[in-house]
């Protein structure tokens, strides 16, 4: 059984192919030199973001972090709008200013992939204490690497949340890897739920390969903070199908963790799998879903690719709102 | 008119635009006070200087948000309510504490807007207390304001009297921008006449309160009164000098600045803060690099020494730059 409808779940299986498409197809341009800077890959992740990003709309906030693309993707930016930005040009999302680790769409609810770890979950909780002012029954969310889960930042986030009983989730997402060094050092309690749940908060940990394990944890949590019961912290085992950057030599990886990984822990592949085997949907759906995924990222690449950079005169506009 | 301290026209300035605006909340440690308490008073403290007292009473705990000692918190929540449609003021309560937040200072709030291609407005005031002069030792003392005005995307305002201080905290509340307000800590008592009724006063325009021929005299926030008592002193002795508070040093009035010294030729610049990388360095470099034709005499930087502020009163009250040293500095460049 699911609640979600045929409608509901394609969309979600369309935003997680757009996740991982986006990714693979950016692995390849970043090699052939395309792209400036440093790109950080969400691929492997993607139920966590769409299984937390399904249930909420427009009016709902998000903070993200440095490996933001997938959370961008499922809170509904615009997916060539993203691949301009990251290739610098001036019709980007932020014109071209913010690149790969700074994409925002406040109209989405998108407060911002950040870049630095920990930065995020300050502003989600500022976000809730809006929402619940302006009375409009929203929430926010902030998502977290099990890194950033190490941040005084967070520690302070979680507590005022709870002093304050906010509408805002804290999601966590252990992928395995804190840049390169693992979870099972540098997180020094049992796990990071646990943690939460010290500053007084309802947490719950999921299988965060698996989207309907994410999206109905999530949506409990969801559930309990629209109904003013306050914040609390899901946190979800998942793994990264790259390196901490495109470029990453991943010395700290035994050789065939990303082979195995990407046949045993692939949310992609488990979605099929759970929906073609239940009946709810079926190949050829899934299939035309990837067909039109694919011309999508093509779209976006060749939009990217056809652009223009921004003008040196930009470099000196939207630092202030006024001058 | 009506005659007030500094600390009760900041005050009204809130006061007046949680009034007029349902956006505007106030959060920080112990803007209320008595959270929690055994006395059950919610207006216990109103600031650790009194400077939000009543403002619970009036607007309740929804819009004046106590928070635990969590700097970065207060900062980056500031930071998300502004960006998701709020104008909150945030009290950091002394300005030596910029250290613990400032991430969500300047690598948020700060570029939000630039980052993120002019989509994004962070209409967020900080407040801060700073300043020597109340033997409140290193870590309280500070005039940190050089830090947050090198940073692009902050606007930095420093008043020097309650006029000024009640009409930029409206500005600043208003500004879609984020906005560092310093206030010193010695200045809290300071009373003067503020004007009746709703006023502002624009963000990048100086004030000149002594105007003169000899020399140009530039100070900063305490460094204000300061000044005018030595330029009243050497007035009787028939020296007389402009003399401009800058109200924003972010951004500067390098104008009023400028015109003034191609009348005077002779510039005194005073700050708090130690020398190095300081407002006073700045003024005198933008000075040397676009006004050198006006001078007549070598700059005088008149500056707190290089070192943390001291303790003991007789060590603080030497570190803290005074109407004898303006005094002398001023005399010195008049004689060349």
């Amino acid at each position: 059984m699911t609640s979600l409808s045929t409608e509901q779940l394609l969309r979600a299986y369309e935003r997680m192919k757009t996740i991982r498409e986006f990714e693979e197809r950016l692995n390849q341009e970043i090699q052939k030199g395309a792209i400036p800077g440093f790109t950080h890959l969400y691929a492997g992740q993607e139920a966590v973001a769409v299984g937390v990003c399904e249930h909420l709309g427009n009016e709902d906030y998000i903070a993200s972090t440095h490996r933001g693309h997938g959370h961008c993707i499922a809170k509904g930016c615009d997916v060539i709008g993203m691949m301009k930005e990251i290739y610098g040009r001036h019709d980007g999302l932020c014109k071209g200013k913010g690149g790969s680790m700074h994409i925002a769409d406040v109209d989405q609810g998108m407060l911002g992939a950040n870049a630095i770890v920990g930065g995020g979950p300050p502003l989600a909780v500022g976000a809730a204490i809006a929402t619940r002012l302006q009375g409009k029954g929203k929430v926010t969310a902030s998502f977290t690497g099990d890194g950033g889960s190490n941040q005084g930042t967070v520690f302070e986030a979680m507590n005022l949340a709870v002093v304050l009983k906010l509408p805002t989730i804290f999601v966590y997402e252990d992928n395995g890897y804190s840049e390169h060094t693992g979870t099972s050092y540098a997180v020094g309690s049992d796990d990071i739920a646990s943690r939460a749940a010290g500053f007084g908060m309802p947490a719950e940990k999921a299988d965060g390969c698996d989207f309907f394990a994410v999206y109905e944890t999530a949506g409990r949590a969801i559930k309990r903070a629209r109904a003013g019961e306050g914040p609390s912290a899901v946190e979800f085992a998942t793994t990264r199908f790259y390196g901490h950057f495109v470029g990453d030599p991943q010395n700290y990886r035994a050789k065939d963790e990303v082979a195995r990984h990407r046949e045993t822990m692939d949310c992609l592949k488990n979605f099929r799998a759970r929906v073609t085997a239940e009946g709810w949907l079926s190949d050829e759906q899934l299939d035309e879903v990837d067909a039109r995924v694919l011309a999508l990222i093509d779209e976006a690449v060749e939009a990217a690719q056809a652009s223009q950079p921004p003008g040196i005169e930009d470099i000196l506009t939207d630092v202030y709102a006024s001058y | 008119m009506a005659v007030m301290t500094f600390r009760e026209a900041l005050n009204q300035a809130m006061f007046e635009e949680m009034q007029r605006d349902q956006r505007v909340i106030v959060l920080g440690e112990d803007v209320s006070g008595g959270a929690g308490g055994t006395s059950g008073e919610r207006d216990a403290a109103g600031g650790i200087f009194g400077v939000t007292k009543g403002l619970i009473l009036e607007f309740g705990e929804d819009r004046v948000i106590d928070t635990p000692i969590s700097e970065s918190a207060i900062m980056g929540a500031g930071a998300g309510a502004a960006a998701a449609g709020l104008r909150p003021v945030a009290e950091l309560m002394f300005a030596d504490f910029i250290g613990v937040c400032m991430d969500q200072v300047y690598n948020q709030a700060a570029k939000f807007r630039y980052m993120f291609g002019g989509k994004m407005q962070c209409p967020l005031v900080i407040r801060t207390a700073m300043g020597a002069g109340m033997n409140m030792g290193a870590q309280h003392s500070q005039t940190i304001y050089p830090i947050l005005t090198s940073v692009p995307g902050l606007k930095v305002v420093i008043p020097s009297n309650p006029a000024d201080a009640k009409g930029l905290l409206k500005t600043a509340i208003r500004d879609d921008d984020p906005v560092v307000f310093f206030e010193h800590k010695a200045l809290y008592n300071r009373k003067g006449e503020v004007p009746d009724g709703d006023y502002t006063i624009p963000f990048g325009e100086a004030d000149m309160p002594r105007e003169g021929d000899d020399c140009t005299v530039v100070a900063i926030g305490r460094m204000v009164p300061f000044a005018e008592k030595a330029i009243d002193h050497l007035a009787e002795s028939g020296i007389t000098c402009d003399l401009i508070d800058p109200r924003t040093v972010s951004p500067l009035d390098t104008e009023m600045i400028f015109e003034s010294l191609e009348h005077t030729g002779r510039l005194v610049v005073v700050d708090e803060s130690p020398p190095r990388c300081s407002l006073a360095s700045d003024i005198a470099g933008i000075v040397a690099a676009e006004a050198f034709g006006s001078l007549r005499a070598p700059i005088k930087m008149i500056t707190a020494p290089h070192t943390p502020v001291p303790f003991a009163r007789e060590l603080e009250r030497a570190y803290v730059p005074g109407p004898d040293r303006i005094a002398a500095g001023i005399t010195e460049v008049t004689n060349v």
